[in-house]
């Protein structure tokens, strides 16, 4: 069993939905871990803020956002246990955050003591 | 009370309390002659007391023959005496003589410390259970056998492998324990303590043994462990509180939830009208003081889902709750009843076919409340696969009462 990274990418909800709507999502999306939870299957995860977030460049500036060139941004990200990358791929599609067009679920194998990173 | 209720009764309340403060005297390493010296003053009360009849005061009887028990036992065991002198230095006055102090701070102190020693992360979860019911709860070796559902032996073997493990390990039952620890350290003392006592109540709650009254008592003296914890400002934390409530809630059901015949009555089918309404707001009241902290342990997710089962009526409000609830408690610690218990929340809330597609990706086809849940899903969306999922159940399920709540619902269908 490994571990994978699904990483959430979409717009800030604050920004284009309502109250009502953010709060519809919540539980979407925690109907959706709490899916993968009782498959003994997730391990960790965390929502992140879109306020009073910063970027750091190269050259040390600091901007508010906006933090690339596409509006979806990384809006959290959850660890689960798979078997494979297509098992963790499934989990992935089940997030509800793919109901926004242009937004994306980033599936990543998490590196551990495996001496390449 | 008659000498032969009063015995068994003293036994009950007063055995632990001597051997506790004798055990915090001696040192845990020395636990077996703390049971033994209390085990001789019981033996003392049942010969003197059939001949003499019973004092004026059975407590102060007891409590000084164990005194004088203990100082016989000192005085004619140099070794000991010269090994228990060196370690309790501090507390021996210059007569050299070691006070035996049963006064009830004592007491308390002691089966707090106890409590903490006994469950240690060094020792088994199974073997914690056990000796606290012995040391803590006075439970005889029968009594303990019985609950487990397993012979005299098991438990004689699984106890000294215990005190064998304490000894070596020389757990300390010093008050710095707990007195002078850091927050950081009694909160993680504290996580195993309340393990314990957790599967100590759902010993008595879940347990198939038949004894009503001794699976009642478990889940009592369970109950009273946490409220030694609650009485110390110590180890009066939020979590303990949490835990306590959900005590409380589960224990209101208890009558409730078997008939005459001891089969199970499912919550669904259960007469709200005998569930015990004192315990469900002593309940809410734990519940309300466990909020203050900052932390939500699986007590308070398991207590808050208790108390909104206390709720009979099925609005959306409740299951929707109940489900965010059983959402949480998974990701802090995933087991098989939560699963199926949340897929069932999910079928109240976000309806049967979503719950259906979610309960297929279980995984838990060993298990026959896995196929009874299934049963329930299918049941007037696919009664075929209904049925054929309660006969899965059927064949699983070990014992009767289980199969024959089953066969009830194959009938029905």
């Amino acid at each position: 069993m490994e571990e994978f990274a699904l990483i959430m990418r979409h717009e800030d909800g604050q920004k284009i939905a309502s109250p009502e709507q953010i709060q519809a999502w919540m539980k979407q999306t925690m109907d959706w871990i709490g899916g993968i939870a009782a498959q003994n299957k997730f391990s960790s995860g965390t929502g992140l803020r879109f306020d009073d977030a910063r970027v750091v460049k190269s050259n040390k500036t600091v901007t508010n956002g906006p933090f690339g060139e596409i509006k979806e941004t990384i809006g959290g990200f959850i660890v689960v246990k798979a078997d494979s990358i297509d098992e963790a791929v499934e989990f992935a599609k089940g997030c509800p955050v793919l109901q926004g067009e242009g937004n994306t679920m980033e599936v990543r194998r998490i590196a551990k003591g495996d001496n390449v990173h | 009370m008659e000498q032969q209720q009063l015995i068994p009764h003293l036994f009950r309340t007063e055995f632990r309390k001597i051997t506790a403060v004798l055990c915090k005297t001696f040192g845990i390493e020395h636990l077996e002659i703390a049971e033994d010296l209390a085990s001789e003053t019981f033996l003392s009360a049942l010969e003197t007391w059939t001949y003499r009849g019973i004092p004026e005061n059975p407590v102060a009887w007891l409590y000084t023959v164990a005194k004088n028990k203990t100082r016989n036992y000192i005085s004619r065991n140099q070794v000991f005496t010269e090994k228990i002198i060196h370690q309790i230095k501090h507390d021996v006055t210059e007569s050299e003589e070691i006070a035996i102090d049963l006064s009830d701070k004592n007491i308390t102190d002691s089966q707090l410390q106890m409590l903490f020693a006994i469950c240690h992360p060094s020792i088994s979860a199974e073997a914690q259970i056990g000796l606290s019911l012995r040391i803590l709860c006075g439970f005889g070796i029968d009594e303990i056998a019985n609950a487990f559902l397993t012979n005299k032996e098991t438990i004689n073997k699984r106890l000294s492998r215990a005190k064998e493990k304490l000894r070596l390990e020389k757990v300390k039952i010093e008050p710095i324990d707990i007195e002078f620890a850091g927050d950081e350290e009694i909160n993680q003392r504290l996580e195993t303590v309340l393990t314990t006592l957790y599967l100590l109540f759902s010993e008595g709650y879940y347990s198939e043994c038949r004894d009503t009254v001794l699976r009642e008592d478990l889940c009592q003296e369970a109950m009273r462990l946490t409220e030694i914890l609650m009485e110390n400002q110590l180890t009066n934390r939020p979590t303990v509180n949490a835990l306590y409530a959900l005590m409380c809630f589960h224990s209101s059901r208890f009558d409730a939830r078997k008939d005459e015949t001891g089969e199970i009555i499912l919550y669904h089918d259960q007469d709200e009208t005998r569930w015990n309404y004192e315990l469900i707001t002593k309940g809410a009241y734990y519940l309300n003081l466990a909020s203050k902290g900052n932390r939500i342990s699986k007590y308070h997710l398991e207590a808050s889902i208790a108390y909104w089962h206390t709720h009979k009526a099925d609005t959306s409000e409740k299951w929707e709750t109940i489900l965010q609830l059983y959402n949480r408690l998974l990701q802090i610690e995933y087991s098989p009843f939560a699963a199926l218990n949340r897929t069932y929340a999910l079928s109240k809330a976000n309806g049967k076919q979503i719950a259906i597609v979610e309960a297929e990706k279980l995984n838990l086809t060993e298990n026959h409340f896995y196929f009874t849940l299934l049963g329930e899903l299918y049941t007037n969306i696919d009664d075929k696969k209904a049925k054929q999922n309660y006969e899965r159940a059927f064949a699983l399920a070990k014992t009767l009462p289980e199969k024959q709540t089953i066969q009830k619902k194959i009938d029905k269908l």
